[in-house]
C-alpha cells in the first residue's frame, strides 16, 4: 500500500479501497496467525509484544512512506481526502483513550448516568456540520486561528485564538499519553513512567514527518485496528450468552438480566440499597442539570475542538465536507452505539462471576491488574491472593460483595475479554486497538499544537518571509518539545482520563465557539467584539475550572460559590466545616482535598465549564459589536463569500 | 441572530439562499435539541416501556438518539447540497 502513499499521485486516491482492503485482510491474518500461535503455545507476554510491536511498525512505516515537504501537503494532505475516508481518519481522530478505554467502564459505573457522555461526544457533530465545519473549509485556513485573524483583522485574535487552542490541545493530548502508558504498562510489563515515552516515540514516528498527511492516512489504519479491536470481544460474548453476533441487539437481555441480579444481590445480602446503583435509573450520580449540562458542553466543545475543525480542511470541496462530518459520526456511531453493549456485558460477568463467590476462588486475571493498583478487593489492591484473603479476613468476609470490589473504570474494556475467559489474543486485539485510539489522537492533537505554533505564530507573527524548509523544521521542533512537555505531565498523573477531557471541551467551547459561530452567522461582529468576547468567555471558564479545583476556599469566600448537590439533593460538602479547616483557602489545594471540585455557582460540575464561559463570549460579542462601528464592506463581502460555496478558497497560501 | 442593514451589497438570489440555509440550519437544531434533550427529560417515564429487554428511556440515550444524529446528518448533507445548487452557488461537480 504504502510505495503508492509516496508518490501520492491520483492513482492513490483512486486505489484507497483496494490498498485499505487489503491492509484490513492483513491484520485480520495477522489475528488469527496470533490466535494459531496461543494455542500452539507460546506465552501471553510474547503475544502482547507482537501486537504492541506489529501495530506501531505498521503506523511508522505509513508515517514515513507519507513524509511530505511540501506546505500544504504537510498542513491539509493537499486538500484531495474523500468523504469517506476522512470520515474514518476523524473518526480515529476522534476515538480518544477516553472513549475506547473509557467509555465502556463509565456506562459501567454510572449506569445511565454515563449516556451522558455518549451523547454529549456523536451530538456534536450536527452542530459541526450546520454551524462551522463546512464554512472555515471555503474559507481555506490551515488553522483554526487563521480563520480568527482573518475575520476579525489581526494578528491579535490569531493570538488569542492560538492561547486557547493550545490550553485545550495540551490538557486532551496529556490525557491521550496517560492511556498510552496505561495500556503500554500493562502489556509490555514496564513502569508506568517509562511506557508513556515509549508510547510518545511511537506517537511522534506518525506526525513528525509528514504531518496531516503521513496522520490522515495512518489515522485510517489506527481506525480499522481499533474498530476491530472493539467489536470482536462482544461480537463472540453476545454469540456465546445469546445466539446472536449482533450485541447491539441482545444486550437488551443482559440489562434485563442485570436488573434481575441487582434485586437478588440486594436480597442475599451481597449489596446494600445504598451501595447498589442501578443500572437503567437515571440521575443518581449526576444531578439533572449537570447531567444534560455534560451533554451541552461535550457536544458544543466538539464543534469547537481545533484538531476536529482542522479535519474538514482536507476534503476536495464544501459539499465533500459535509458529507465528512456525516460518515465522522457514522464510524464514531460504530463504536459508541457499542459501547453500552460492552458495558452490559462486562457488567453481568462481574455481577455473577465476581460478586457473591468466595474469596479462594478469585481468578488469577485480577491480580495482574491488582499489581497495577486498579483492582481492588475488600480496600486492598488485589496483588496476590494472599493479600485478597488476608484484607478480607480483616473486613469480615469470605465472599466478595458489592462493597468489597471496586474496579478502575480505565480497566473494563482492557480486562472484559478476561473476565469473560476469551483466549488471551483476544485481550492483545483489545490492547492494540485501545492503543491506535490513543495514539491516533495524540498524533491529531500534537499536530494541531504544532501547527498553531509554527504556521500561527512562528510563520504569520515572527517571521513572514520563513522559506518552506524552515517553517517545517519549526513545526517539528515544537511538536518534539510540546510532546515531551506533555508526556512528562501525563507522567505525573495529574487526573482521571475523563476529567482531564472533559476540561479540554469545556476551554474550547468557552473560547473558540461564539467568536466562530458569530464570525459566520452574523456579519455585525467586529474585531473588538470578537476579542472582549474570546478573553471574557475563556477567561470566566478557566477561572471557574482553577478556582474550584484548586482554590475552592477562595471561591466560597469571595466569589459566591457553594456546595454542588448530590442527585438526593444534599450538599456534597458540609462547607461550614470545610472552611474551618486549617489552610481551607490560603493555598493550592490537592485534588484529594474535601473542597476540591465540589464547590461551585447554579450547581454546575467544573466539567461543564464551558456552560458558565460560552454564554459570557456570545453576550461580549453581541454587546461589545453593536457598540462599535459596523465591519468593513470587504469584511462583510468575505462573509458572504464563505456562505457560498462555489468559488475557490478565499485564503490561498503561497507555497 | 438579526441581519443588521448593511452598506455592502448583496444580491437578491444570495440573500434567498441565505434565508433559506438558515431556515434549514434552524430545522436542523430544533431536530438535534430534540433529540438531544427533549426526549432524555421524560427518561424515567420512557423507562416504564421496555422493548425487548430494553427500557425505552434508557435505549434512547444509548442507541436511539444517536441514530437519528447519524441520519439527520446524512439528511442534512443532501438538503443543503440541493440549496446550493439551486441557487447556483454548488460547487462543479
Amino acid at each position: 500500500m504504502a510505495t503508492q502513499t509516496s508518490r501520492g499521485g491520483d492513482e492513490f486516491i483512486k486505489n484507497l479501497a483496494k490498498i485499505y482492503g487489503f491492509y484490513t485482510g492483513g491484520f485480520l491474518a495477522f489475528v488469527i496467525l496470533l490466535a494459531i500461535l496461543e494455542q500452539v503455545g507460546v506465552p501471553n507476554r510474547i503475544l502482547g509484544y507482537l501486537f504492541v510491536f506489529f501495530t506501531i511498525v505498521v503506523y511508522g512505516v505509513i508515517g514515513v512512506l507519507s513524509r511530505t515537504a511540501q506546505v500544504s501537503e504537510y498542513y491539509v494532505a493537499g486538500r484531495r481526502v474523500p468523504a469517506f475516508y476522512n470520515g474514518m481518519a476523524t473518526g480515529a481522530d476522534w476515538m480518544s483513550a477516553a472513549s475506547f478505554v473509557g467509555m465502556a467502564g463509565t456506562l459501567f459505573l454510572l449506569g445511565y448516568d454515563g449516556l451522558a457522555w455518549v451523547l454529549g461526544w456523536t451530538g456534536g457533530y450536527v452542530l459541526v456540520s450546520v454551524l462551522v465545519g463546512p464554512y472555515l473549509r471555503k474559507f481555506g485556513a490551515y488553522t483554526v486561528p487563521d480563520f480568527m485573524s482573518f475575520r476579525f483583522g489581526g494578528n491579535f485574535a490569531r493570538f488569542l485564538a492560538v492561547i486557547v487552542l493550545v490550553a485545550c490541545s495540551f490538557t486532551y493530548v496529556t490525557a491521550q499519553i496517560y492511556g498510552t502508558g496505561i495500556i503500554a504498562s500493562r502489556f509490555l510489563g514496564m513502569p508506568f513512567e517509562v511506557a508513556v515515552f515509549v508510547g510518545l516515540a511511537g506517537i511522534l514516528l506518525c506526525s513528525m514527518l509528514g504531518g496531516m498527511r503521513a496522520v490522515t492516512w495512518t489515522q485510517i489504519a489506527q481506525y480499522i485496528v481499533l474498530i476491530v479491536a472493539y467489536l470482536t470481544p462482544i461480537v463472540i460474548l453476545s454469540t456465546k450468552n445469546y445466539g446472536l453476533p449482533i450485541p447491539e441487539l441482545t444486550y437488551g437481555q443482559a440489562i434485563a438480566d442485570i436488573t434481575a441480579r441487582e434485586g437478588q444481590m440486594i436480597k442475599e445480602g451481597l449489596a446494600t440499597a445504598a451501595n447498589l446503583k442501578p443500572h437503567i435509573q437515571p440521575w443518581i450520580n449526576y444531578t439533572p442539570l449537570n447531567f444534560f449540562a455534560i451533554i451541552f458542553c461535550m457536544m458544543v466543545g466538539t464543534a469547537s475542538l481545533p484538531h476536529i475543525l482542522m479535519r474538514y480542511f482536507t476534503t476536495p470541496s464544501v459539499r465533500e465536507a459535509r458529507k465528512s462530518v456525516a460518515w465522522s459520526l457514522f464510524f464514531i456511531f460504530l463504536l459508541y452505539f457499542s459501547a453500552p453493549a460492552y458495558a452490559a456485558f462486562s457488567k453481568l460477568e462481574v455481577y455473577t462471576n465476581i460478586i457473591g463467590r468466595s474469596i479462594e476462588d478469585i481468578r488469577p486475571w485480577m491480580f495482574t491488574w491488582g499489581e497495577l493498583g486498579l483492582i481492588k478487593v475488600c480496600g486492598k489492591d488485589a496483588a496476590s491472593l494472599q493479600t485478597v484473603i488476608d484484607a478480607c479476613k480483616a473486613v469480615g468476609t469470605n465472599v466478595v460483595r458489592l462493597q468489597d470490589f471496586s474496579i478502575n473504570t480505565d480497566v473494563i474494556v482492557l480486562s472484559t475479554p478476561e473476565i469473560a475467559g476469551l483466549p488471551y489474543v483476544i485481550s492483545g486485539l483489545v490492547a492494540a486497538g485501545g492503543l491506535a485510539a490513543a495514539l491516533s489522537t495524540a498524533d491529531g492533537l500534537l499536530l494541531a499544537i504544532a501547527n498553531a505554533l509554527s504556521h500561527d505564530i512562528y510563520y504569520k507573527m515572527i517571521d513572514p518571509n520563513a522559506p518552506t524548509v524552515r517553517r517545517l523544521m519549526v513545526a517539528r521542533i515544537l511538536l518534539l518539545m510540546v510532546a515531551v512537555a506533555a508526556a512528562w505531565t501525563a507522567s505525573t498523573r495529574p487526573a482521571d482520563i475523563l476529567a482531564m477531557v472533559g476540561w479540554a471541551f469545556s476551554l474550547a467551547m468557552a473560547g473558540n465557539f461564539p467568536a466562530l459561530v458569530m464570525g459566520i452567522w452574523w456579519k455585525r461582529a467586529t474585531t473588538a467584539g470578537a476579542i472582549a468576547g474570546i478573553i471574557g468567555g475563556f477567561g470566566i471558564a478557566i477561572f471557574y475550572l482553577v478556582c474550584t479545583r484548586y482554590f475552592p476556599g477562595y471561591g466560597v469566600s469571595y466569589f459566591g460559590m457553594s456546595s454542588l448537590p448530590s442527585p438526593a439533593g444534599t450538599p456534597l460538602v458540609d462547607l461550614a466545616k470545610a472552611m474551618a479547616a486549617p489552610n481551607a483557602m490560603e493555598t493550592w489545594v490537592a485534588a484529594s482535598h474535601p473542597m476540591a471540585s465540589k464547590v461551585g455557582w447554579f450547581g454546575i460540575n467544573n466539567i461543564a465549564a464551558g456552560l458558565i464561559g460560552m454564554p459570557v463570549g456570545f453576550l461580549l460579542i453581541y454587546v461589545v459589536s453593536l457598540m462599535g462601528k459596523e465591519p468593513s464592506r470587504e469584511m462583510q463581502a468575505f462573509v458572504d463569500s464563505i456562505r457560498k460555496p462555489r468559488g475557490g478558497t478565499i485564503l490561498q497560501e503561497k507555497e | 441572530m438579526s441581519q443588521q442593514t448593511t452598506a455592502h451589497q448583496t444580491s437578491a438570489n444570495d440573500e434567498a439562499h441565505w434565508r433559506k440555509t438558515t431556515n434549514l440550519m434552524w430545522t436542523h437544531l430544533g431536530i438535534w435539541f430534540f433529540f438531544g434533550y427533549v426526549v432524555h427529560m421524560f427518561a424515567p417515564a420512557l423507562n416504564k416501556i421496555i422493548i425487548l429487554g430494553f427500557p425505552l428511556g434508557f435505549y434512547m440515550a444509548a442507541q436511539g438518539s444517536l441514530i437519528a444524529f447519524v441520519v439527520q446528518l446524512f439528511l442534512f448533507a443532501k438538503q443543503q447540497d440541493k440549496i446550493d445548487r439551486e441557487f447556483g452557488v454548488a460547487e462543479d461537480d
